[in-house]
């Protein structure tokens, strides 16, 4: 009894704390200043999640004032209520509360950058028309300054129907505190008034209303008149009698006159707002700044294009220059921690678990978080300045020969780095086709997974000869790099000649003035992606570390622990000292490596070795390939388990015992032709199972993992039968 | 002053003009004019990347880059300006 009123308590409280909490829309046109502004209401009090269905982060963050809660939801970036991409869907979705599971919107912060009032104004028309409480920040107004321009907030705030407009500088924090406490009176405020833009719509939608009988706001039949048979409309518009749709398509016809209505939407509120839009700009003394003279210097064709280059070369540069020394120092400790608890706990299974398959398991996770975060760093850095952007319009022509957009040059960069991020960013691809060839051929890059394997099998099998001033194995990871692009550039014109036919990728793109990051925005942008990139990379590749342990480990043989205590007993008689230090690390080896070939393991390898022998691997070779499917780094742990050397011994070791290897009649494994397909094969296939996951939530089906998955297997296992074949000839 | 009609991706570089006709048949020319590409408004042509295309225009202060083939469907008339 007692229990049971405690729980309805607790549910009573919680009724109590979302009644209190109002829920507020921040809606603005993209790059108007949105997200560094929300950033800057609701600091660390934010968290990211997904719309339902759609693979659109959400992000929500709660604002104190007073004693007051209210949740700020950050809506993609829109231009219009009439959606182009998949992001601008989920705003308007959200904003019409379309969709489902998402609290009502109480009210709308709307963002107007006052660098580009044009446009601005242009989506605030199409929000005053909510009839929703609504206030207004206006952005950027010190680069509007710089720029010459001073805006009239009175006049703006009586054009827009007495709307309140609070004036903020996001960067410094200036009007901050007023715009809290507008948003924390946001619900209880009236709407703004209407204002008269364009009769004949707001006529013919009350009309519609009327005759549809579907209790839709006067504004969505204002929506469904402009967009007419969108994949939203359709399902609605069909569900109508005869006449009621003979009757919509009829006021449509009326208003439109054949055109389509967003054309028609566009001339009149554009006319609308350039007939205002003088009574609002004042013009002041522009001053000298340093964004003019950067945007004009970059705005040479050579001079961009030589740039864009240069930026890219230091953003590689920095990721494995500056990386490097931290990710020894994760190497190194993760050896030190891994060996000492092992030692610890002793010998046994749960010891080997802990030592070889968890703490193992999740340093091969975060050893690649710096370099992740470096590229972020990087990524967040040119988005927020606007320079990627201008890296999309420089770069778009070029695309555009492999049958892509420029929009498609991010995501590649990004997956240099990591597939996972680069396939999210090809969300800003508007076009499916062009957005599915992009997704496919991303994964060729060379990913910071691989270079651990190059680097490996470089330094044991490239001479480190000089050819004048090049370096002969820098020359082979080039090449390997190369390599990848080479094969992510065929696949992308192989899929739109093929299965993404299609007519070629649509091009419209803002281009935003240079502006300084703000540093607060940057943060919490990196602080969001190291905690995703450690989640969901952290629970795939942690999981597969403690499979593989247990497949590698189990089934264990007493026969072979027995032996090597035998030959133990033997040496403690025959030697002393440091000999006998010696003997014991070898025969622990040798023991090692007997159950490691009589585990699941060692016996899949066997099993499969004839398929792989063509390629001259042997069943060690061919099992650590097959562990490495989900996570391609794992090859590295394995080899080094399979040819029994400690988790401490250094890759110099694993190089010169690779070298040693040899088949039964006492010839190398490790030929150069096998090595080189080895390489081959590392660089094509996917294997990565956070890149065919997120292939799958990107795409939304298995159709796309499963072929993208079979093609990259097929092309690397060809490649490196050629090598290898053609090699040995 | 103005003068005769042209395409918009005939402009110089610096060249400002009004868009006077615009082709909507083209959904891409559309999307254009959703941004701001419309009848009776200036646009500059600020610059282009390598080989001209695509092409960087500024419309009331805002920074829009589109493609030559897309900017053959709008028709301009340039804006001569004094000196």
């Amino acid at each position: 009894m007692a229990k049971h009123s405690e729980t309805r308590i607790s549910a009573s409280k919680v009724a109590v704390r979302q009644y209190v909490e109002s829920s507020i829309v921040v809606v603005g046109n993209p790059n108007s200043g949105k997200s560094t502004l929300f950033n800057r209401l609701t600091g660390l009090k934010q968290r990211i999640g997904n719309y339902p269905g759609v693979t659109v982060e959400r992000h929500i963050g709660t604002m104190s004032f007073d004693d007051k809660k209210t949740e700020l939801v950050d809506l993609p970036g829109t231009h219009s209520l009439s959606a182009y991409s998949l992001e601008e869907q989920v705003t308007i979705d959200v904003i019409l509360q379309r969709m489902a599971g998402n609290s009502p919107v109480d009210g709308i912060l709307a963002v107007l950058d006052a660098t580009n009032l044009y446009q601005g104004l242009f989506l605030l028309q199409q929000l005053v028309d909510l009839k929703k409480p609504m206030v207004v920040a206006l952005t950027m107004t010190d680069a509007a300054m710089q720029s010459g321009i001073r805006v009239d907030v009175d006049a703006l705030s009586k054009m827009l129907g007495g709307i309140r407009i609070c004036s903020v500088v996001a960067t410094t924090g200036a009007g901050l505190e007023n715009l809290r406490s507008a948003i924390s009176e946001l619900p209880e405020l009236a709407p703004p008034d209407a204002i008269v833009v364009w009769p004949e719509l707001n006529a013919a939608a009350d009309k519609l209303c009327l005759s549809l009988k579907k209790n839709l706001s006067v504004v969505e039949c204002e929506r469904l008149l402009i967009d007419g048979l969108t994949e939203h409309n359709q399902s609605l518009i069909l569900e109508l009698d005869e006449e009621a749709k003979r009757h919509f398509l009829e006021t449509r016809h009326e208003l439109l006159a054949d055109e389509p209505g967003t054309v028609v939407e566009a001339r009149v509120r554009y006319g609308w707002v350039r007939k205002n839009i003088f009574k609002l700009q004042h013009s002041v003394l522009p001053f000298y700044s340093w964004r003019t003279s950067v945007t004009s210097f970059l705005n040479r064709p050579v001079v961009g294009t030589v740039g864009l280059f240069f930026v890219m070369a230091v953003v590689f540069q920095a990721i494995f220059a500056w990386a490097t020394p931290i990710m020894e120092f994760i190497d190194d400790s993760t050896a030190i921690i891994s060996a000492n608890v092992g030692d610890f706990l002793g010998d046994g299974a749960f010891s080997s678990l802990i030592a070889d398959g968890v703490i193992a398991g999740v340093g091969s996770v975060i050893v690649f978080l710096p370099q992740i975060l470096i590229l972020f760093l990087f990524i967040i850095l040119l988005e927020d300045s606007g320079y990627l952007a201008r890296a999309a319009y420089l770069m778009d022509r070029a695309m555009q020969s492999i049958g892509l957009s420029g929009q498609s040059i991010i995501p590649m960069i990004s997956s240099f780095a990591c597939a996972v991020p680069g396939i999210m960013a090809t969300r800003v691809i508007p076009n499916r086709r062009d957005r599915i060839a992009t997704i496919l051929a991303a994964p060729f890059m060379t990913c910071s997974a691989r270079l651990p394997v190059y680097a490996l099998l470089i330094a044991a099998f490239v001479p480190a000869d000089r050819i004048g001033l090049i370096n002969l194995q820098g020359l082979v990871l080039f090449s390997l790099y190369m390599f990848g692009i080479v094969m992510g550039i065929l696949t992308a014109l192989l899929m739109r000649k093929t299965a993404l036919r299609g007519p070629k990728p649509p091009f419209a793109l803002m281009l935003p003035e240079f502006r300084r990051p703000n540093l607060q925005t940057v943060m919490l942008q990196l602080l969001g992606r190291a905690k995703v990139f450690l989640y969901r990379a952290g629970t795939v590749i942690f999981t597969i570390a403690i499979i593989i342990w247990a497949l590698a480990y189990y089934p264990r043989s007493e026969a072979i622990v027995s032996e090597a205590q035998k030959q133990r007993t033997i040496a403690t008689y025959s030697l002393s000292g440091g000999q006998l230090a010696s003997e014991y690390e070898r025969i622990e080896h040798a023991a090692s490596a007997a159950q490691l070939e009589q585990s699941w393991l060692g016996r899949a390898g066997k099993t499969i070795e004839p398929l792989f022998k063509p390629l001259g691997w042997d069943w060690r070779v061919s099992a650590a390939v097959i562990a490495s499917f989900p996570a391609r780094e794992v090859v590295i742990a394995v080899l080094g388990t399979v040819y029994a050397v400690g988790d401490d011994a250094d890759e110099k070791t694993l190089s010169g015992r690779l070298k040693a290897s040899t088949w039964p009649d006492g010839s190398p494994v490790f030929t150069l032709p096998m090595v080189i397909g080895l390489m081959i094969f590392y660089a094509c296939c996917l294997q990565c199972a956070a890149t065919l996951a997120v292939i799958r939530r990107e795409t939304n089906s298995w159709h796309w993992p499963a072929f993208a998955w079979a093609y990259m297997t097929a092309i690397g296992y060809s490649g490196a039968l050629l090598a290898f074949q053609i090699g040995t000839l | 002053m103005e003068i005769d009609t042209c395409t918009l991706d005939s402009l110089k570089r610096g060249q400002k003009a009004i868009i006077k006709s615009v082709d909507t048949n083209e959904p891409q020319v559309q999307r254009l004019m959703v941004l701001g590409l419309v009848e009776g408004t200036e646009i500059t042509h600020i610059s282009s990347a390598i080989g001209g295309d695509p092409m960087e225009f500024k419309v009331f202060g805002c920074g829009i880059s589109l493609r030559q083939e897309h900017a053959k469907f709008f028709k301009v008339s340039p804006v001569v300006t004094d000196g």
